[in-house]
């Protein structure tokens, strides 16, 4: 008993280390940005700014395209795969575990060369920059999405749920609508607010792809003002912070193993 | 057409339309090819040739230049003292609220607070730890308070080791996230067993429970080392480009041709992408292995 109070001691150790190596950069970060004068004067003047609004704003939207987007190409086809084509799995899963591979400064790097000159000149106009942004975060998407919603799958019975709906005449859309959609959305979800935590903090794809986006805006911020990037990296701190604790709400109970490791 | 495809397709289906279900898949595979396919195939292309467009192997052999060859060490050293350093405390951290005996409503809370911590990095990450331990951070400050100056010591956050400490705060979170499962996959008979058996705490662990989780712990830990190879923002935020890690310097490529020689960039990203596909792949092979122990 001695020897498992003394070890338990030892892993409380571990705790504390890993306790405070967390906590103190995020403490330190709180308390500078509380020292500018008035008080919270750096969290009034970040909201403020329009510019912090506007790139908030504009990481959310193309969060959601992203998710829209993702979740579109990803459902049907590890649908497909599991019903219809399992021979094709391992190529999808490893066409699924590239973006692993290829870092987001390569994929940038190649996406700018392909798509910034005739015949798809994305990267000349707002609109095309912003479309081939959203295009890029799907590809890093795509392993945590191809993964959730392939573990979704496979706990429930898709082939029952099919059959039974083909037999009362439901359509192809109106199956994964209707049917395999609402079953597996614990891992809709937690595969949507993973990704949106990813794009909200992404700096690399959109900072070359000169977006207004979050990330871009707080680079840009720190080179400027003191106190306000501080409040900004708080602000999107607690923005991942939420993002995750609502999948690990909705993945309670769930069968379903929810992924939320990170990329960079 | 074999048994073993028949099997998960209903019999009722005739064999005829299998390969029509294939086109199922032309918009995934046509997403795979336009943004993932294309852009890496212009770089394959790129790096074999010279500046006149003529094929060459010449960007290869410059790429064991000094500097290129340089950037290439200094990337992977960082990436593997993160991906050990993160690896073994990630394991410790996760064992401990697992297995150690810490109390149960701590793991619920570090497995979400993994979550997020996995997923800081860039700019807020970078900031973070300059106002922990850059020249008036509130650590530096503390440790200057007890007599211990950090800055006159030669130590300073915008440094190679500086960069490794920021990277650790997402590595570990990440080898927690990744181990864990694994941890939970020890049964507690194998241990009653070895005990019974007459088997100390060390001996279950050199011979039973470090043998079954070894493979899995050194795939998270090749995992990790990707993760800090790929990683570009917190680095580019902390350093302001002054530490050459590749990915630094292919930033730098595309923003302007700073390697005077748009093959060589090229190659520098396929020699980022080739290391990352042998460390994934290795991944791979060893989560495949690790899966034998797992129903």
């Amino acid at each position: 008993m001695r020897r498992r109070r003394r070890s338990s001691i030892a892993w409380w150790l571990v705790f504390l280390v890993a306790f405070l190596y967390f906590f103190v950069p995020l403490y330190a970060t709180l308390d500078f940005s509380l020292k500018a004068k008035p008080a919270f004067a750096a969290y009034t003047h970040t909201f403020a700014d329009a510019k912090f609004v506007g790139s908030l704003l504009y990481s959310l939207v193309v969060g959601l395209l992203t998710i829209v987007a993702s979740l579109g190409l990803v459902v049907p086809t590890a649908y497909w795969v599991q019903l219809r084509v399992p021979r094709a799995r391992s190529i999808v899963e490893f066409v699924t575990l590239l973006p692993f591979v290829i870092p987001p400064v390569v994929l940038v790097f190649g996406l700018i060369r392909v798509y910034s000159r005739p015949p798809v000149p994305f990267t000349h106009t707002d609109l095309g920059s912003t479309a081939l942004l959203v295009f890029g975060y799907v590809v890093l998407s795509l392993p945590y999405m191809y993964r959730s919603v392939d573990a979704g799958l496979r706990a429930i019975d898709i082939r029952s749920l099919t059959e039974a709906a083909q037999s009362m005449g439901a359509s192809w859309p109106l199956i994964l609508w209707r049917i395999i959609l609402p079953n597996i959305r614990v891992a809709l979800i937690s595969g949507a607010f993973l990704t949106l935590a990813i794009v909200l903090g992404e700096f690399t794809i959109a900072s070359f792809l000169a977006r207004p986006a979050f990330g871009p805006y707080l680079n840009l911020l720190s080179n400027q003002k003191a106190y306000e990037p501080a409040a900004a990296s708080i602000i999107s701190f607690a923005l991942t912070w939420l993002a995750m604790i609502v999948i690990a709400l909705v993945g309670r109970g769930s069968r379903t193993r929810v992924q939320v490791g990170g990329a960079h | 057409m074999t048994t073993t495809i028949e099997r998960s397709v209903p019999s009722a289906r005739p064999a005829r339309r299998l390969p029509l279900a294939w086109l199922g898949l032309i918009p995934f595979f046509l997403f795979a090819i336009l943004f993932i396919g294309l852009p890496v195939t212009y770089l394959v292309v790129g790096s074999f040739q010279n500046n006149q467009g003529a094929t060459t192997l010449q960007n290869y052999q410059d790429l064991l230049g000094q500097n290129t060859l340089r950037s290439f060490t200094l990337s992977i050293e960082i990436s593997l003292v993160t991906a050990l350093v993160g690896g073994i405390f990630g394991f410790l951290l996760a064992y401990a609220v697992i297995l150690g005996g810490l109390p149960r409503f701590l793991r619920g809370a570090l497995m979400t607070f993994s979550g997020v911590a996995s997923n800081f990095a860039g700019v807020p990450l970078a900031l973070a730890f300059i106002f922990t331990l850059g020249q008036l951070g509130i650590v530096t400050l503390f440790l200057k308070g007890v007599g211990i100056d950090p800055y006159a010591e030669g130590f300073t956050i915008y440094s190679k080791i500086g960069l490794e400490l920021v990277y650790l705060y997402f590595q570990f979170p990440l080898m927690v996230l990744i181990i864990a499962p694994a941890i939970d996959g020890l049964r507690p008979e194998w241990r009653e067993a070895a005990e019974n058996m007459g088997a100390s705490s060390f001996e279950y662990w050199r011979r039973v429970a470090l043998p079954i989780l070894f493979p899995t712990i050194l795939g998270s830990m090749i995992l990790l080392f990707g993760n800090a190879f790929g990683a570009q923002a917190t680095a580019y935020q902390l350093t302001s480009g002054t530490l050459p890690i590749v990915p630094v310097i292919i930033g730098a490529q595309i923003s302007g041709d700073v390697l005077h020689n748009p093959g060589l960039g090229y190659a520098m990203a396929m020699g980022m992408v080739i290391i990352m596909g042998i460390s994934i792949g290795i991944y791979t092979l060893l989560q495949r292995r690790a899966e034998r122990w797992r129903r």
